[in-house]
């Protein structure tokens, strides 16, 4: 099987996802080569390990420190979910781009697979 | 070196911040990337656990040159049935547990998935002490 790694840089995704980035638009150039949509921080511990993006309509502090745990490059929040600024301050130390959307999670999971932005299918090897 | 913390079992969104004080130390060692990342992993979901089910309890961490080892130790209500918490996705969290992400049943087989050693020790009505290692070398 070919696989084909598509780069698309965090503010790309943004536009795409008519998002807003709320934090580290600094780093929207940045490139990120998967994605994943989860509003359970466990399974995304469990299954998840690519840097990337990370989708979730889940509004909490735990949200950003899994993200910081796991080396998750950006967080982008669905269904107009707004992130507090202890999330935020967070994020900023840790250097994680956030955004967010109106947009519910499955068209927008839709909208980047379908422009590219692959998910890792496999839970991670140690 | 040995280090120990408090994991507090009344505020949730603190859970996690001794496994960041680890992954923090850890790259200033040096540790390998994915070393320093599986460790983080399975000691955050250990914190998780401690919250959720045993209203806190301490953690310890010792680093030498081969091996990282964590020791989860709280006095909750203990595990009756060991081999069916490892089952992935039987979890007995709460609802207030899920509503901030967890309790999908991973915790325990993602830190034993992350891990190179885990043992589990638990007496109903006592407590639990888990024991992790992984090796840097």
């Amino acid at each position: 099987m070919e696989c084909v790694e598509v780069f698309m840089t965090a503010g790309k995704i943004a536009e795409l996802l008519g998002a807003e980035i709320v934090c580290h638009d600094d780093l929207k150039d940045k490139d990120l080569k998967t994605a994943c949509g989860s509003d359970m921080m466990s399974d995304v511990m469990a299954f998840y390990h690519d840097g990337g993006l990370l989708l979730t309509g889940l509004v909490n502090v735990q949200t950003i420190r899994t993200a910081s745990l796991l080396d998750i490059d950006a967080v982008c929040f669905v269904r107009g979910k707004i992130p507090n600024p202890e999330m935020l301050s967070l994020a900023q130390e840790s250097g994680i781009i956030v955004m967010k959307t109106a947009m519910p999670m499955f068209p927008a999971c839709g909208m980047l697979y379908q422009a590219g932005v692959k998910g890792n299918n496999q839970a991670s090897e140690k | 070196m040995t280090f120990d913390y408090i994991v507090s079992g009344d505020d949730f969104s603190s859970a996690g911040t001794a496994s960041q004080d680890i992954k923090k130390r850890l790259q200033q060692l040096g540790v390998p990337v994915p070393v320093v990342k599986r460790t983080a992993i399975a000691m955050f979901e250990a914190e998780i656990n401690m919250v959720i089910h045993a209203h806190g309890g301490e953690a310890h961490v010792t680093i030498d040159e081969h091996k990282i080892t964590i020791v989860m130790e709280d006095h909750g209500p203990g595990i009756p049935d060991i081999d069916l918490a490892m089952q992935p996705g039987y979890s007995t969290a709460p609802e207030s547990a899920r509503d901030m992400g967890w309790g999908a049943g991973m915790g325990l087989p993602n830190m034993k998935k992350n891990s190179d050693f885990m043992k589990i020790e638990s007496t109903v009505g006592v407590g639990t002490k888990v024991t992790m290692e992984l090796n840097i070398t």
